[in-house]
C-alpha cells in the first residue's frame, strides 16, 4: 500500500518498466486476468508436484497404475449380496456389490427414518405436554451422540445380547429374531402371482385417475362426487382380489427354519444390516424431527384460523393448508439430511456391514494396493449421488420460487 | 362530581376449572380423548421402565472393582469407568507427565469461561491467543521435545484429550481456509469462484470415512518420500480439509446477509478489496455467523469418533479396546453410556450456548 507514495517521491528516477507495471497493476481489467492467472499457474504447479510425487512413490513400491485390478479374481467372500457373488467374481464385483449394499441401507434408512422423524416432529408440536416432552427428550438425546456410537451400542450392546438360534424369539412360526440376525418368509412368486401384481398396478391407477377426476369437477364446480373415498377404496381392494380368486393363485411362503446351527431359507436380515439400520433411522430421525418442526411452525397461524374460517374441517386445514406450505420448507432441509444419512451409512464399515467403504475402499484396497484409484473410485460415487440430487434440489428450489408471488 | 360512594366490585375469582394445577393438567394433559390416551399409554411405559433402569444404574451398580467378577449381577458395573478413567482421558500418554494434560484442559476451561462471560476485560487478545497461539502451545505442551519438557509420541495419546483436540485444532485451523474459501466463492474472478465453489461442492459431497480413508493411504503418495506424517497429522489434515468446506459455507451465509450498500460504502471510501473486507465486511459478518460456526463444531466433534477407523485412540475407540479385556468383558452398555453421556454433556452445551447467541442476535 506504500508502493504509490514511494514511487512519487522519485517520480523521475522510475525506469519506464516498473511505470508501466504500475500502470498495469492499476489497470481495472488487466489485474483480476493477472490474478487469475496466477491462481490457475500455483493450482496446476500444486497439482504437477502432487502427480509427479504419487508416480515416483508408486513406482518405488512397485505397485502399477490403472484400472486393471478390477477385472482380477477378488478372492474373498461378502456376508451379503443384492447380485450374485462369490470369491471367483472380480474386483469390478466388488464394487458393484458394494454400491448396491449402500443404496439398500440408505434406502431403508431414509424410508424409516422420514416416517419415524414425521411423528416426533409432530409430537414435538402437540399440545399434550408429556409427549411433546418426550418427543424432544428423544431429539436432544440422539442429535446429540455421534452415530457411530450409536452404531456400536445397537450392535455390541444390544444385537449382541440376543439369545443364540436354538433359543430365538419367534413370532408364530415363520419370524424368528437371534445372534444371527432377523429372518422372515419370503413370498414366492408363482405364475399366477403376476396377473394379481399387474392388478393391483391397474386399480391404483384407476384410484388415481378417479381421485384427479374428483379433484377437477370439485375445482370447477365446488362439489365433490359423493362417496368418492368409497368408490377408490373398492377399486384398490377389489380388482386384485378378484383377480386372485379368477387366476387362482396361491401364495407360497418360504418359511425360515432351523438347519443345523442356523436358519436356512426365507429372508433374513443380518445384525449388521440391523444395527445399522437403527441406528441411521434413529440419529436421523431426530434430525428430520426438527426439520419437521420449524417447517410446521413457519406456517403462520393466520393461515390456520383463515383456512378454519372458511369452513374448512381440521382435517382439511392439514392437508390443504398446512402441510403444503409447510413442505416448501421442509423439502431442502429433508434432502440434506437425505444426503447425510447416505453419507453416514459408510460408517457400516466400522461394524462389518458389506457396504462400498467396507467392501472397496477396505477389502479390496487391502489386497490390491491401488489406493488411488479405489478412493477415487468411492469418492466419485458420493460425489456423484450428492451432486445429482443437490442438482434435483436445484430445479426444485426454482419450480418453487416461481409459485411463490 | 362524581359522588364519592362508588365502591369498586372486585373482580370475580376466574372459574376453579380454569386456574392452578387442574386446569394446567386438563389442558395439557387430558384435553381430548385421544390426549389422554397418549398421556396414560407414556405415563406407563415411564413407569415401566424408568423405575427398573434407575434400580439397576444406581441402587444395584458396582462402583468400584478390580474387574467384571467384583460387580453385581444385577447392577450396573460402573467399576469398568472408575478403573480406566485415567485412560478413558488421557489414552496411554505416560502417568508422570499427565500433568501436562490437565494444564491443557484448565487452559480450555479458563479460555472458555473468560469468553463466555460478559465481565471479563480483553476479550479481543483472549479470542487472538484462542485462535492462533493456542493450537500451537497445546501441541507443544502435550508433545514435548522442547524447553525441558519430556517428549511423548502422538501414538501416546488418547481419550478424551484426542477428542477435544482433534475437534479444536480442527476447527480453528480450518477457520481461516473456510474464510477464504467464502470469500473466493463470492468473488467476481470467474476462475478463482469455479475453483472454490469445486473444492467446496467436492468435500461436502463425500463422507469423512473416505477423506480419513484418503488422508492416511493417499497423503503418504501425494508427497515426496522424505516426508513422513505422523499419523494423527495425517487425519488432522484431512479433518482441517474436510471441514474447510463446510465452514465456507457457513461463512458464505454472513456474508450474504451484510447489505449490498456496505460493499459499495467501502468502496465509494476508496477501500481495497481487503482493506473492506478485513475491517468492515468480516467483522460484521463473522458475528453473525457465530451460531453457525458452533453448530458445525458440534458436528465435528462427533465426527471425531471416526478416527478409530484408522486407528487412532479417541474416546470412542479407548472404551472400544477398553471393553474387549478379558477382566472386563460384558461391560459394553456401561461402556457405552459412559462414553454417550460425555458426548452430549459437550454436544448439548454447545448447541444450548449456540440457540443463546441465535436469540440475542434476533433480539
Amino acid at each position: 500500500m506504500s508502493d504509490p507514495e514511494h514511487v512519487s517521491h522519485k517520480k523521475n528516477a522510475t525506469p519506464s518498466l516498473v511505470k508501466e507495471a504500475l500502470r498495469l497493476w492499476r489497470d481495472a481489467s488487466f489485474r483480476p486476468l493477472f490474478m487469475q492467472g496466477v491462481v490457475v499457474l500455483v493450482v496446476v504447479m500444486l497439482g504437477v508436484w502432487v502427480i509427479n510425487n504419487t508416480m515416483n512413490n508408486l513406482e518405488h513400491r512397485g505397485i502399477s497404475t490403472g484400472f486393471d485390478f478390477l477385472s482380477q479374481e477378488a478372492g474373498f467372500g461378502i456376508i451379503q449380496s443384492l447380485v450374485e457373488y462369490d470369491e471367483s467374481h472380480s474386483y469390478g464385483r466388488t464394487f458393484v456389490v458394494g454400491i448396491l449394499n449402500t443404496l439398500l441401507v440408505s434406502g431403508l434408512g431414509i424410508f424409516f427414518a422420514t416416517i419415524l422423524g414425521f411423528l416426533i416432529g409432530v409430537a414435538r408440536l402437540s399440545s399434550n405436554w408429556l409427549l411433546a416432552r418426550m418427543a424432544s427428550v428423544f431429539i436432544e438425546t440422539f442429535r446429540n451422540i455421534p452415530l457411530l456410537l450409536q452404531i456400536f451400542f445397537w450392535y455390541f450392546a444390544v444385537l449382541a445380547a440376543l439369545p443364540h438360534p436354538r433359543q430365538s424369539f419367534a413370532l408364530g412360526e415363520s419370524v424368528f429374531l437371534n445372534l444371527r440376525g432377523l429372518f422372515l418368509p419370503k413370498p414366492i412368486i408363482e405364475q399366477g402371482l403376476l396377473p394379481v401384481m399387474v392388478s393391483c398396478l391397474v386399480a391404483i391407477g384407476l384410484a388415481l385417475f378417479l381421485r384427479s377426476i374428483n379433484q377437477k369437477r370439485r375445482v370447477e364446480t365446488g362439489k365433490s362426487i359423493s362417496g368418492a373415498p368409497w368408490y377408490m377404496a373398492a377399486l384398490l381392494a377389489g380388482i386384485p382380489v378378484l383377480t386372485w380368486h379368477l387366476s387362482g393363485a396361491s401364495l407360497v411362503l418360504d418359511t425360515p427354519e432351523l438347519k443345523g446351527f442356523n436358519f436356512r431359507g426365507g429372508i433374513s436380515i443380518i445384525p449388521e444390516l440391523g444395527a445399522l439400520l437403527l441406528a441411521l433411522t434413529i440419529y436421523t430421525s431426530a434430525f428430520i424431527a426438527e426439520v419437521v418442526r420449524a417447517g410446521i411452525e413457519s406456517v403462520q397461524k393466520g393461515q390456520k384460523e383463515a383456512a378454519a374460517s372458511l369452513g374448512l374441517k381440521p382435517g382439511k386445514v392439514l392437508t390443504l393448508v398446512v402441510i403444503p406450505q409447510a413442505m416448501k420448507v421442509i423439502i431442502p432441509p429433508l434432502t440434506n439430511q437425505y444426503l447425510n444419512l447416505a453419507k453416514n451409512s459408510s460408517l457400516a464399515t466400522a461394524i462389518g456391514y458389506p457396504d462400498l467403504v467396507s467392501v472397496f475402499a477396505g477389502t479390496t484396497l487391502n489386497q490390491t494396493g491401488q489406493a488411488v484409484e479405489v478412493i477415487a473410485m468411492t469418492m466419485a460415487v458420493y460425489l456423484t449421488i450428492s451432486l445429482s440430487v443437490s442438482l434435483l434440489m436445484n430445479i426444485y428450489n426454482k419450480r418453487v420460487a416461481l409459485i411463490e408471488r | 362530581m362524581i359522588s364519592h360512594d362508588i365502591t369498586m366490585i372486585p373482580a370475580r375469582e376466574p372459574p376453579a376449572r380454569a386456574v392452578g394445577v387442574m386446569a394446567w393438567v386438563r389442558n395439557n394433559l387430558f384435553a381430548n380423548p385421544l390426549s389422554a390416551l397418549a398421556t396414560l399409554l407414556i405415563a406407563y411405559s415411564l413407569y415401566l421402565f424408568v423405575p427398573p433402569l434407575v434400580q439397576w444404574a444406581f441402587m444395584d451398580a458396582t462402583w468400584f472393582g478390580e474387574s467384571s467378577s467384583d460387580c453385581s449381577s444385577d447392577g450396573a458395573c460402573w467399576a469398568f469407568i472408575t478403573a480406566r478413567l485415567d485412560q478413558f482421558i488421557y489414552g496411554f500418554y505416560p502417568e508422570e507427565q499427565q500433568w501436562r494434560a490437565d494444564l491443557f484442559f484448565a487452559q480450555l476451561a479458563i479460555l472458555i469461561a473468560w469468553l463466555s462471560f460478559k465481565v471479563t476485560p480483553g476479550k479481543k487478545w483472549v479470542l487472538g491467543y484462542s485462535l492462533i497461539l493456542m493450537p500451537v502451545v497445546s501441541w507443544f505442551l502435550l508433545y514435548g521435545d522442547l524447553l525441558g519438557l519430556e517428549k511423548v509420541e502422538t501414538h501416546q495419546w488418547g481419550g478424551l484429550m484426542l477428542t477435544l483436540l482433534l475437534a479444536l485444532c480442527g476447527m480453528i485451523a480450518s477457520l481461516p481456509f473456510g474464510v477464504l474459501l467464502a470469500l473466493g466463492r463470492r468473488s467476481n474472478m470467474p476462475v478463482i469462484r469455479s475453483l472454490c465453489t469445486a473444492y467446496i461442492e467436492l468435500w461436502r459431497g463425500v463422507p469423512l470415512i473416505t477423506v480419513l480413508f484418503m488422508a492416511s493411504v493417499m497423503l503418504p503418495l501425494f508427497v515426496p518420500e522424505e516426508v513422513v506424517f505422523d499419523k494423527l497429522l495425517r487425519a488432522l489434515i484431512g479433518i482441517i480439509l474436510f471441514q474447510a468446506a463446510y465452514m465456507a459455507e457457513v461463512v458464505r451465509g454472513g456474508l450474504q446477509a451484510i447489505p449490498k450498500g456496505q460493499f459499495e460504502a467501502f468502496n465509494s471510501l476508496g477501500l481495497s478489496y481487503w482493506q473492506g473486507m478485513i475491517m468492515i465486511i468480516l467483522p460484521q459478518a463473522m458475528r453473525l455467523v457465530i451460531p453457525g460456526v458452533v453448530n458445525t463444531f458440534i458436528a465435528l466433534f462427533k465426527d471425531t469418533s471416526l478416527v478409530l477407523v484408522i486407528g487412532l485412540f479417541d474416546l470412542l475407540a479407548i472404551i472400544q479396546a477398553g471393553l474387549n479385556d478379558p477382566a472386563w468383558l460384558g461391560n459394553s452398555v456401561e461402556g457405552y453410556l459412559f462414553a454417550g453421556l460425555v458426548f452430549w454433556v459437550f454436544c448439548f452445551g454447545m448447541s444450548k450456548y449456540s440457540q443463546r447467541l441465535e436469540q440475542q442476535l434476533h433480539r
